[in-house]
């Protein structure tokens, strides 16, 4: 690994500082894809910020029409936290289907929402649930947040301080995961509002995680067995790769709608 | 350089590391601890499991330096006292391991297991558990065989079927 310094502030503007001196500063927050992407020789930043020690990036509180859940809070925390399970059981069950036991007693859902792999699991919640991503200057819709591969709305020297999602009335989230990394290769989550449906669709997405608007509208038109049925997936902008096609990802989209939707509760 | 202070296996170290050390390295190279292993080292195979602050972690995607000072960790070192703990008995007994190579990193992490899960085990969840730590000889039946093993040895029920604690 190439040699690299380590600061530790304690509020965001000392953060920010830091990471403006330096010409190659990173922000490290659970460290689970950053340091195994410093290892391989795929970052090398110069300067380390590490966030961990921030407490306006820390906690999860209920806020009656939404849940807000600091950046900081780690993966092992949104399966065991009771706040999280009563307002969005959903988001607590997934954590479980993310990497493994040790990854996600590090791992942090903020890490992981900045970071925004196209394969990642709670990318797909933030969208689904239509949040809103508050950073240490401003607040992002989360459909103004995802731009593309490991791209996000965010300026370099931003900071993700917290996640603010509304609650949805039931919500269900489905994956097909890679046998061997355990990435979604393809993942659905669904958000039902007194106002309509929210499907979000991640790992299959050739730009990562998308809005499935069609069966969002089909959904409220009409009972979830027609919607499924109605909807057209063969132009949807899948990725194609061997192992698993382009046909197969789009197939595995309408099935994970289907096993998604079957999670809510109040159908 | 940088100095890292750490409680390990109960005892306070003060290291001078690189800045970019990776805990697993400062154990072995530094602590000379080397029960800890090195497998993957991309944070897939689990042979680097160690405890920090009561949890497990892989220990060779963490840089020491961002540790609190002090943090707790347990390596395979202190698992057993004079006698052999007996999840390490149950990994005997049960030929829970063939290499040997990833046992320490299942050891750490099945005692763990074992103390999350107070009101019973089963098969099925403690496959599920070890989903982060990989085995290249077994095909896994005797680890899983151990484990429940170890868990009933330690006070805690085996579950037969279905059961997630």
């Amino acid at each position: 690994m190439h040699p690299v310094e380590i600061v530790k502030p304690e509020t965001l503007a000392d953060a920010l500082e830091a990471f403006r001196a330096s010409d190659e500063a990173m922000f490290l927050s659970g460290g689970m894809t950053l340091v195994p992407s410093m290892k391989a020789h795929l970052a090398a930043p110069d300067r380390l910020i590490d966030l961990s020690g921030i407490a306006e990036m820390t906690g999860v509180e209920d806020r009656g029409l939404s849940l807000r859940i600091g950046a900081l809070t780690r993966l092992a925390d949104m399966a065991t936290s009771p706040k999280v399970a009563s307002a969005i059981p959903e988001l607590a069950r997934m954590a479980g289907m993310i990497a493994d036991r040790h990854v996600r007693n590090r791992g942090t859902i903020g890490g992981s929402v900045a970071n925004n792999d196209p394969a990642a699991d709670y990318t797909a919640a933030v969208l689904g649930c239509g949040a809103t991503l508050v950073t240490d200057r401003r607040e992002i819709a989360a459909d103004d947040y995802f731009i593309g591969l490991f791209e996000t709305a965010l300026e370099e020297d931003e900071i993700l301080v917290a996640i603010d999602l509304p609650k949805p009335s039931s919500a269900g989230y489905a994956k097909h995961s890679h046998p061997a990394s355990g990435y979604a290769v393809a993942g659905v989550f669904v958000a039902r509002f007194d106002s309509g449906w929210r499907v979000a669709v991640t790992g299959a997405g050739s730009e990562g995680v998308f809005r499935l608007t069609e069966l969002e509208d089909a959904l409220s038109a009409r009972p979830p067995e027609q919607a499924f049925a109605a909807i057209d997936v063969s132009s949807l902008d899948v990725i194609d790769e061997p192992a698993f096609p382009a046909a197969f990802r789009r197939d595995a989209i309408r099935w994970l709608a289907r096993e998604a939707v079957g999670r809510c509760q109040d159908l | 350089m940088t100095r890292v202070s750490l409680q390990v296996n109960g005892q306070p170290r003060h290291v001078d590391v690189e800045v970019q050390t990776l805990l697993v390295d400062l154990i072995r190279e530094k602590l000379n601890l080397t029960g800890t292993h090195v497998g993957c080292d991309t944070l897939q195979c689990g042979a680097c499991v160690v405890r920090l602050n009561g949890e497990t972690v892989k220990s060779c995607s963490i840089l020491a330096a961002t540790l609190p000072a002090m943090a707790e960790v347990t390596t395979i070192e202190a698992v057993g006292g004079d006698d052999l703990h007996p999840m390490q008995k149950a990994f005997s007994v049960c030929h829970g391991l063939q290499c040997g190579y990833c046992t320490p990193g299942l050891i750490v992490t099945a005692i763990d297991i074992v103390e999350k899960n107070p009101g019973g085990l089963s098969a099925e969840k403690v496959r599920k558990e070890l989903k982060g730590n990989l085995c290249r000889c077994t095909g896994y039946q005797n680890i899983v065989a151990a484990v429940l093993q170890g868990a009933s040895d330690m006070g805690v029920r085996v579950l037969t079927e279905g059961g997630d604690a």
